[in-house]
């Protein structure tokens, strides 16, 4: 770099447009290449009946039924514990609390910390409080409300940044006319921070599903169909990591249980996109 | 024009000062402003007209650390008064921002929103109201057959002049506008002024604007602040024409006639 007096010679713009675009480019294509191997490798045993149908032969055979069902039920527990609470402490972070407040800080800076925790030590908390302390034991329970614990944060920092960037004057306006604090928070302020509400739901759902330390401590690994949420359960990254690591042969149905999970958190993050912009905005 | 309107209420200020933490915006500014009448504040930036604005429906009291001193009566009523019922004073007197503020929702429940806030659920009611307004405010014609489109989708002019409407739909009975015009093109600017022009006799309204000639168009009284001793003070007051024609202090003398400000 002995040619600082004409940083923008053409030759230099060039080179750095061209590293940009390949950047980009080589970023895009790692991503297709990991969801084209799974997507190749799970296809052929992806049908209707793979869905519908009880695992045999410690996964080796048959299909994962049970496991879906306890993949949705842990998710379920997790995020209606974790959307409520989140939403409120990001509420009172946000707009009861000065930003400059010890209390506040000291949230803010904890929940920043939490959010850098490994699921593992997620997990041992789970097991510790959820399943001994509170006697939930191995159950779906636990596993949720460990999940929950985790993607907390998330949730919780991303709608604070949301709700922090709508502008003064919608309060202002929003004062003028009279509104009073619960409208101006819940029928203004949310809905004008729903985008980032929703990037916090997507981040949180993402973690979640692919969450496997935290709930083999909590949730366990039984495939059997769960009765209740009391009962242990196994996710599908469990299940995965299962059938990867601990089931000789288990690597085609483990591709497939891969591919089911991708296509899991698509539609769950596009459901959630739609359900979301119609309860928010409710009638244009 | 200065007739009294029956139900519209006077405002007046006596001895009003305010601090932001320990810097004073404006002070001791006693100003009657009389009900049904354009009164318009003028000066240089920074001497504390929109300061001022802000007291008179409280909306001061959302920045924190102010603090206000001195009174202000709506009518016989001193707003500053702990037992005010705040949502009350501010449906009764609106604001209008210099930026416009509509809400990101469609313009038909940028106007429904404040109908039901203030207990208005009857859908034919809100849709009756929300026509009327729009009238008021010419914007009908413009936007009747596409109501439900976000309100964001409008012009600089037309969002102001939805705010207007918005503040109207709730039948207040004075407008405190701060600028409305000056963050328009002219002739979307032209189109508020004749707007506010229109509403004189059905509000009480006082606006802040930086443009003489405006204030010289649309304003019955006026009021000159400015700068001295490092805070906002009210210099002048009289009718338009007194202050335009025949203005008792200097500094209103040379501001009028371009010399300082």
């Amino acid at each position: 770099m002995n040619n600082l007096s004409s940083p923008r010679s053409p030759s230099l713009e060039t080179i750095v447009t061209i590293l940009v675009w390949a950047i980009a480019i080589g970023v895009s294509l790692i991503f297709a290449w990991i969801v084209g191997d799974i997507a190749w490798r799970g296809i052929g045993e992806l049908s209707w009946q793979f869905l519908i149908n009880y695992p045999e032969n410690a996964g080796r055979e048959g299909r994962i039924a049970p496991i879906l069902v306890s993949t949705a039920l842990i998710l379920a527990v997790c995020m209606v514990v974790a959307f409520p609470l989140g939403i409120g402490t990001a509420l009172w972070l946000s707009e009861l609390t000065a930003s400059a407040s010890k209390l506040g800080r000291l949230v803010g800076r904890s929940l920043d910390i939490l959010a850098g925790v490994p699921s593992i030590v997620f997990g041992l908390f789970g097991n510790a409080f959820f399943a001994k302390t509170l006697g939930l034991g191995f159950s779906i329970l636990s596993g949720g409300l460990t999940l929950a614990c985790m993607v907390l944060p998330i949730l919780i920092r991303s709608t604070e940044a949301g709700l922090r960037s709508v502008p003064l004057d919608y309060r202002l306006a929003a004062a003028a006319l009279g509104y009073s604090r619960t409208t101006t928070l819940f029928q203004l302020l949310l809905p004008s921070s729903a985008p980032s509400l929703l990037a916090g739901f997507a981040l949180g759902l993402g973690r979640a599903i692919g969450e496997t330390a935290a709930l083999i401590f909590t949730s366990g690994y039984v495939d059997r169909m769960p009765r209740s949420l009391f009962d242990s359960g196994r996710s599908l990254s469990v299940h995965i990591y299962d059938l990867a690591t601990n089931v000789a042969g288990g690597d085609a149905k483990a591709y497939t249980s891969a591919l089911v999970l991708l296509m899991l958190v698509v539609f769950l993050d596009l459901g959630a996109i739609l359900i979301l912009r119609k309860w928010l905005q409710g009638e244009t | 024009m200065d007739s009294m309107q029956s139900n519209l209420p006077t405002i007046e200020t006596q001895n009003l000062s305010l601090f932001y933490d320990r810097t004073l915006a404006f002070t001791d500014v006693s100003l009657p402003i009389p009900a049904g009448c354009i009164t318009a504040l003028v000066g240089p930036s920074g001497c504390g007209k929109s300061s001022f604005l802000s007291c008179l429906n409280r909306l001061s009291d959302i920045v924190p650390k102010t603090r206000v001193t001195g009174q202000v009566y709506i009518d016989e009523t001193d707003i500053f008064d702990a037992a005010i019922d705040l949502i009350a004073l501010r449906r009764r007197v609106g604001t209008i921002f210099q930026k416009p503020t509509p809400f990101p929702f469609s313009i038909w429940k940028n106007l429904a929103f404040p109908l039901r806030e203030h207990g208005v659920k009857n859908r034919d009611r809100i849709d009756a109201a929300i026509e009327t307004t729009l009238k008021d405010v010419g914007l009908w014609q413009e936007v009747s057959d596409r109501l439900h489109r976000s309100a964001l989708s409008l012009s600089g002019g037309q969002q102001q002049r939805l705010c207007i409407a918005r503040a109207l739909v709730l039948q207040p009975q004075a407008l405190l506008l701060d600028e409305p015009c000056s963050a328009l093109d002219p002739i979307s600017s032209g189109v508020v002024e004749d707007l506010i022009a229109s509403l004189r006799g059905r509000y009480t309204i006082v606006i802040v604007t930086h443009n003489l000639a405006q204030a010289r168009r649309i304003a019955d009284f006026v009021a000159l602040f400015w700068v001295r001793d490092g805070a906002g003070r009210l210099v002048e007051y009289g009718r338009m024409q007194d202050i335009f024609e025949n203005p008792q202090d200097e500094l209103t003398k040379s501001y009028i006639n371009g010399i300082r400000g």
